[in-house]
C-alpha cells in the first residue's frame, strides 16, 4: 500500500473548487476504488455515479487527468507514482454536483432519430439476413452509452453547437440503421440537415476515447458521411438517378435496399 | 486536504485549456513539421523542371509527362512526353513572377501535382491530420483549439471536400500511370535489367497503391454503400471481397498515407540527385 494525492473537483453549477485528498491505495486499484476509499474514510458528501464497476453500464464517465475516462477502467498504477491525480466532471454537460453531471441531452438527440422499421417478411412469413451482412453494424452494437465520445467531441465541448449537431455517438447509432439490411427508413436528408453530419471534421477523437474500441471514425461517421455524399454533392449521382427516374428515398421505403 | 478556486468542473476556458499532463503537443506538432517539409519540398521540387529524369527513371512528381522543355538539365527526351515540347507561348510564361526559379510556370509538374495534391487535401486521414496541426481546431483531444465563434466545420466553406471521390478517380489513374512507370524503369535501351531506382520506383507504386486502394471513399464505393453485400445464401460477393480487402488496407490507412508521402518525395530525390550525377545507381546496365 502507498499513499497517493487526488485532486477532485466538488461543487455545483453555482460553482466550487479542486480539494486534495491524500488516499492510501493497493495494486489493482481503479480510480473509482480511490473515490470510493475518500467517500468512505474522508468525504462522504462525495457525489460520484456508478453502477456496474466492470465498464460495461458505462455511469462512471469521468475526467482523469484531462482525459475522458471510464473511472472503473483507470488504473491508479497507469500514472506515475509521484504524479497528482486530477479528477473533474465531464466538461460536455451540466452539472448536477461534484462528478455527476446531466447526460439527459444525449436521451433526448436518441428520440429524434427514427427507429427501425423492417421490410414485410418474405412469402413464409420470415425475414432473413446474412451475417456477413450485418458483422459490420453489430460493432456498434458494443457501444455502452458512457457518452465519452460526446464528451470529447469539439463540437459540443468546445463549440457548443448542441442545437447543430447530434454527436459521434448518434451518428453512430443513425449508421447503424442505414446500413441495416432489413430497414425501410430514409434517413440521410435528416443527418445532413437536423443531425448536422456536416459539422464533424473528423479530427477522431470519438474513436481516440472509446472504451469498447469501437473505431466510430472510419465506420461509422465516415460511412454515414459518404451517403450524404452520394445524395447530396455528388453531381454525376444526382444525374444519373434523375436520368434514371430513381428515388432513394422511395425505394428504401419499399424495401428495396441496396 | 488543500483547496484551490477554479471554474465549473475545474475546465480552463481559451485556446490550449486542458488539464492533461501528457505531452499532447508532440503529435500535432510533428504532423505539422511533417507536412510542412513535403509541401516546401514539393514545391520547390515540383518549381525546378530539371533533373526529374535519369534514364529510364522518371520522378514521380512528374509523371505524367505531359510536355517536356528539352533545353532543360535533367530533362526527359521529347519523344517521352505525350505532347512533345511546351508551346512556345507558354514558355514565355517564365519569368513574369520575380523571385520563383527559372521554370516556375513551364515545368511538367505544374499541370499534374495538383491532381495528387487534391487527393490528399481531401483525404479523411489527412483532414484530420491538418485540422489538428494546421487548423487547430482541435489541436488534441480535450484540448481547446481556436475559438473562432463561427466554427462551422465542414458545412460550408469546406463542403469542397464532399468531392473528395472525384479526386480518387484521378488518383488511381495516376496509379496506372505510375505504375506503367515502375515496369518501364526495368528497361533501359529495351534491355531488362534492375537498378536501385527502378526498385525505388516500385516501391512508390505499391505505397501509393495501397494508400489508394485504403481510401474511405474507395472503400464506400466498392461495396460499403450497399446493405446486402452478399449474394443470396449468405455467399461472398465481389462486392464483399473488395470491401473486406479494402478495410483492411483502410484499417492502417494513416501508415499508407505517411509512408507513400514520404516514398514519393524520397523517389523524386534519388532520382535528381542520379541526374545531377550527385550519386551513382546502381544497376545491372552499366
Amino acid at each position: 500500500m502507498s499513499k497517493r494525492t487526488f485532486r477532485v473537483w466538488r461543487g455545483d453549477a453555482e460553482g466550487g473548487r479542486f480539494v486534495e485528498y491524500n488516499v492510501e491505495v493497493g495494486p489493482g486499484m481503479v480510480i473509482l476504488d480511490a473515490l470510493h476509499r475518500i467517500q468512505a474514510e474522508q468525504s462522504p458528501d462525495l457525489a460520484v455515479r456508478w453502477n456496474c464497476k466492470a465498464g460495461k453500464c458505462g455511469s462512471c464517465s469521468m475526467e482523469v487527468n484531462g482525459k475522458p475516462r471510464l473511472s472503473c477502467m483507470t488504473r491508479i498504477s497507469d500514472y506515475e507514482p509521484e504524479q497528482i491525480i486530477t479528477v473533474q466532471p465531464l466538461k460536455t454537460f451540466p452539472i448536477i454536483r461534484d462528478l455527476v453531471t446531466d447526460v439527459s441531452w444525449n436521451f433526448e438527440q436518441n428520440k429524434r432519430i427514427p427507429p427501425f422499421r423492417p421490410k414485410a417478411p418474405g412469402p413464409d412469413g420470415k425475414l432473413r439476413m446474412w451475417q456477413e451482412d450485418v458483422d459490420r453494424i453489430q460493432e456498434f452494437r458494443k457501444c455502452i452509452e458512457c457518452f465519452l465520445c460526446q464528451d470529447v467531441c469539439h463540437v459540443l465541448r468546445d463549440h457548443e453547437k448542441k442545437q447543430n449537431f447530434v454527436g459521434p455517438r448518434f451518428i453512430m447509432r443513425i449508421a447503424s440503421l442505414e446500413m441495416h439490411p432489413l430497414d425501410t427508413v430514409d434517413r440521410i436528408p435528416q443527418t445532413l440537415r437536423e443531425f448536422g453530419s456536416g459539422w464533424c471534421n473528423i479530427t477522431r477523437c470519438c474513436t481516440e476515447v472509446c472504451p469498447e474500441h469501437i473505431n466510430i471514425t472510419d465506420n461509422a461517421i465516415i460511412p454515414t458521411k459518404e451517403r450524404v455524399v452520394d445524395r447530396f454533392y455528388d453531381p454525376v449521382a444526382m444525374l444519373t438517378r434523375k436520368i434514371r427516374g430513381e428515388d432513394p428515398a422511395r425505394a428504401r421505403e419499399e424495401g428495396k435496399v441496396p | 486536504m488543500s483547496d484551490q478556486l477554479v471554474q465549473i468542473g475545474g475546465h480552463g476556458r481559451g485556446f490550449g485549456a486542458t488539464t492533461r499532463s501528457d505531452n499532447w503537443w508532440i503529435g500535432p506538432t510533428l504532423t505539422f513539421l511533417g507536412l510542412s517539409a513535403f509541401i516546401v519540398y514539393a514545391s520547390w521540387a515540383g518549381m525546378q523542371g530539371a533533373y526529374y529524369w535519369a534514364d529510364p527513371y522518371l520522378s514521380p512528381m512528374y509523371a505524367p509527362l505531359l510536355f517536356v522543355d528539352p533545353t532543360a538539365p535533367g530533362s526527359a527526351p521529347v519523344d517521352h512526353a505525350w505532347f512533345g515540347t511546351f508551346p512556345a507561348w507558354w514558355s514565355k510564361l517564365d519569368g513574369l513572377l520575380p523571385g520563383l526559379p527559372k521554370r516556375a510556370l513551364s515545368t511538367p509538374a505544374a499541370l499534374i501535382l495538383i491532381f495528387p495534391a487534391t487527393f490528399r487535401l481531401t483525404c479523411y486521414y489527412y483532414r484530420k491530420a491538418y485540422y489538428r496541426s494546421f487548423a487547430l481546431t482541435p489541436p488534441a483531444c480535450a484540448v481547446e483549439g481556436v475559438r473562432r465563434g463561427k466554427y462551422r466545420g465542414e458545412t460550408h466553406l469546406l463542403l469542397f471536400q464532399n468531392l473528395h471521390r472525384f479526386a480518387l478517380y484521378f488518383a488511381l489513374v495516376f496509379i496506372v500511370i505510375l505504375a506503367y512507370d515502375a515496369v518501364v524503369s526495368f528497361f533501359k535501351d529495351g534491355q531488362f535489367g534492375v537498378g536501385v531506382g527502378s526498385i525505388v520506383q516500385t516501391v512508390n507504386a505499391i505505397l501509393l497503391a495501397g494508400y489508394t486502394f485504403g481510401c474511405h471513399s474507395f472503400r464506400h464505393l466498392i461495396g460499403g454503400r450497399k446493405n446486402w453485400m452478399t449474394c443470396d445464401g449468405g455467399k461472398a460477393s465481389t462486392h464483399h471481397r473488395l470491401w473486406l480487402g479494402c478495410t483492411r488496407l483502410n484499417g492502417r490507412h494513416m501508415l499508407w498515407a505517411w509512408m507513400s508521402l514520404f516514398w514519393v518525395g524520397f523517389t523524386d530525390f534519388y532520382i535528381r540527385m542520379v541526374s545531377m550525377g550527385v550519386i551513382t545507381d546502381l544497376n545491372t546496365w552499366d
